[in-house]
């Protein structure tokens, strides 16, 4: 069982590095695979990061998402009738590799659709498409074995949940085995909940820094370009999920397909908050 | 059978037993998790509490509850003696309150101010909100709108007893997606919120500590058999949905290498339909709720509705503990249709002056399965979990009855 390699040099690393020389935090933007349907989804992506997406969070629905709020459940519902499975979304990252070799990915997800697909099967799929990194809700640091250790092992990040009930006692379990950034869920809560406070997000964040030297993303409940610059502010990056989501769903007509507006108004969205975030300067290096 | 010279030591530190359990959980819940194991662990041999949950047990339970000798239905399958552990004659009319009665007890040992709960038939809802009443904690219950809708009766007692009961129409509306609302509820209030789960599933130390919990039933079975029969029984039969109430009733016999133990699954409208909830007779290893169990999924491994009769026993997984008792070949998982279900429970009811629960009724069609073919002298122990007051509006529209 060894550590994470310390100063592992990846797309997600060269990307917080460009984003600490430009002194301002990210913007993370999440989507949902297979939303509203495979081809309009493979749209959104492909042009998140002219739109201003940092890095993206790639959906990979499961018919049973504990953490997740009724708009990510509805979205995965969709992705899930349109067809999408796990081998298709590696075929996603894969397409989206021939154009963009620079803004990082990262699939989230729940663990049983990975076993299923066989770890070591879907290890080397995925690294071999071009993801960069994974966040499974439902493998806390005790699971370790099943999925962490293997993936740092192939060369993926394994990203971190920290909570606020992640206390003193826990965090060093937390930092342990991991790489990438860490992702701070504002709130105890589930996706598309009203986010925490800035106060405590950056009593948290100092709580945290000195205990590891990987960026903080934070997200839950960021849903304005205001929101989201307050936060990068504070943080490295500024995750946005159900908001995005949201406009999807908004979009659609009454059979829940896609209409000539969805890809744009995502976008739309894409490009207010990365303006919002790129208006603000990090705190600590103002 | 084995080389192993236990099947009770599981589960180890991490939860597990063989590959099976674990902790599979957001980060927001795995303090709380690992505090309530530590509690859990402390409340265990405190005297104080074993104290109080024996005399709640006693008192307001009801136990022990009968082992009863069924002389018509022996009589009528002509071969095995039948013996029913009567566990629908518990407070609230089933097995469900004695977990509930450990659980509240560690609620309140853990500061908690409220409790929330899933519920399938609405038993564990109703044992629940019985509990909560007792000790005047506010109850939330979450329960599929399916089940709702089939389980009227036992809503309307929820609410007598004081519970809100929150109708979950992700999904199939059923268990499996009222226990991720109770989960989703539980990420958000994780600091003033216990979250009292109903079987022997979810992430570790609950498969562990509502078994032993239910373990009560199989050691009031072994007394009672013995002193009616001088002997173990040789054979133990009960149905598994989650599966609390037959690991209760086969954990202090797990050991006994003379003792055949049966588990009941629901095969709904037959398990070549795809229309069942037999995850051990037809599923593959999975996660879900925290735990690696049999499931069923399909091949991208994403989660298949259930389908049972049963509202009980309609839920896509089945307790860990169970997953490795059946590939440690240490029980024998067999199968019930829906219609067979139906038989047993219209039987009994004429043969005994019992109207069992649709769960229980499963394991009975098993026994109406072997019984006839076992000697004169062979004794059969089968878990009689519930009453099926509950169930008479499902089983008369099956039947075309209007009431």
């Amino acid at each position: 069982m060894s550590r994470a390699p310390k100063r592992a040099d990846g797309r997600i690393e060269r990307r917080f590095a460009a984003l600490r020389s430009e002194a301002r935090g990210g913007l993370i933007t999440f989507t949902m695979m297979g939303d509203p349907d495979i081809e309009t989804s493979f749209e959104i992506l492909r042009r998140l990061p002219s739109a201003g997406a940092d890095l993206i969070e790639i959906g990979s629905p499961f018919t049973d998402p504990m953490a997740d709020g009724p708009v990510i459940q509805r979205a995965g519902q969709r992705a899930l009738k349109a067809g999408i499975t796990l081998h298709k979304t590696i075929g996603l990252v894969r397409r989206f590799r021939v154009e963009d070799d620079t803004t990082p990915l990262v699939l989230m997800g729940y663990y049983n659709p990975i076993y299923r697909y066989g770890v070591e099967a879907f290890l080397r799929d995925a690294g071999d498409a071009g993801l960069d990194g994974l966040i499974v809700v439902d493998l806390p640091p005790e699971e370790d074995e099943e999925l962490c250790l293997p993936a740092l092992k192939a060369g993926l990040r394994f990203i971190r949940l920290a909570t606020p009930t992640t206390d003193e006692r826990r965090l060093p379990r937390v930092l342990t085995n991991t790489n990438g950034f860490i992702y701070y869920v504002s709130i105890t809560g589930i996706t598309g909940a009203k986010g925490g406070a800035t106060t405590s997000v950056r009593a948290a964040l100092q709580r945290m820094r000195p205990l590891t030297e990987l960026p903080f993303a934070v997200g839950f409940g960021i849903k304005t370009p205001d929101q989201a610059a307050e936060i990068a502010r504070v943080a490295d990056a500024a995750v946005v999920g159900s908001a995005l989501v949201s406009a999807i769903t908004d979009s659609l007509d009454e059979n829940s397909a896609a209409t000539p507006a969805t890809v744009e108004a995502v976008l739309d969205l894409v490009r207010e908050l990365g303006e919002g975030v790129r208006g603000a300067r990090l705190e600590a290096s103002s | 059978m084995k080389s192993l010279n236990t099947f009770r030591a599981g589960p180890d530190d991490g939860g597990h037993f063989g590959i099976y359990g674990g902790r599979y959980v957001a980060e927001t819940l795995m303090p709380l998790i690992l505090d309530l194991e530590a509690e859990y662990e402390a409340a265990r041999t405190d005297p104080v509490f074993t104290g109080d949950m024996d005399g709640l047990l006693e008192h307001y339970v009801g136990r022990p509850s009968p082992l009863y000798f069924a002389a018509r239905l022996t009589a009528h399958f002509g071969g095995a003696k039948i013996y029913f552990k009567r566990d629908e004659l518990n407070h609230t009319g089933a097995h469900k309150i004695n977990n509930c009665v450990g659980q509240i007890l560690l609620a309140r040992r853990m500061g908690k101010t409220r409790v929330i709960a899933e519920t399938g038939a609405g038993q564990h809802g109703v044992a629940t909100a019985t509990v909560c009443a007792l000790f005047d904690l506010p109850c939330t219950v979450y329960m599929g709108a399916t089940d709702i809708k089939r389980q009227q009766p036992n809503v309307f007692r929820m609410k007598l007893l004081g519970a809100e009961v929150v109708p979950v129409t992700s999904g199939s509306q059923t268990l499996k997606d009222a226990m991720n609302e109770a989960l989703r509820d539980w990420v958000t209030n994780v600091e003033s919120t216990y979250y009292l789960i109903g079987t022997v599933a979810g992430p570790h130390p609950y498969p562990a500590m509502v078994r032993d919990f239910q373990a009560v039933i199989g050691r009031e079975t072994r007394d009672q058999v013995k002193a009616r029969e001088g002997r173990l029984p040789d054979t133990l039969i009960a149905c598994v949905g989650g599966g609390s109430n037959a690991i209760g009733l086969f954990y202090p016999f797990l050991d006994e290498e003379d003792v055949a133990i049966i588990g009941v699954e629901a095969a709904g409208r037959g398990v070549d339909t795809g229309q069942h909830a037999a995850s051990l007779t037809a599923g593959a290893p999975g996660i879900l709720h925290g735990n690696r169990t049999y499931l069923l999924q399909d091949e991208h491994g994403q989660i298949n509705d259930a389908h049972s009769i049963s509202a009980g026993l309609d839920y896509p997984g089945i307790g860990p503990e169970h997953s490795w008792l059946k590939d440690m070949g240490r029980v024998q998982y067999v199968s019930i249709t829906d219609d067979e279900a139906l038989q047993a429970f219209q039987l009994c009811s004429r043969l005994e002056g019992i109207i069992p629960a649709l769960e229980p009724a499963h394991a009975l069609a098993h026994v109406a399965k072997i019984a006839g073919s076992l000697p004169k002298h062979h004794i059969v122990v089968m878990n009689l979990c519930g009453r099926g007051d509950k169930d008479i509006f499902t089983v008369a529209e099956a039947l075309g009855v209007k009431l």
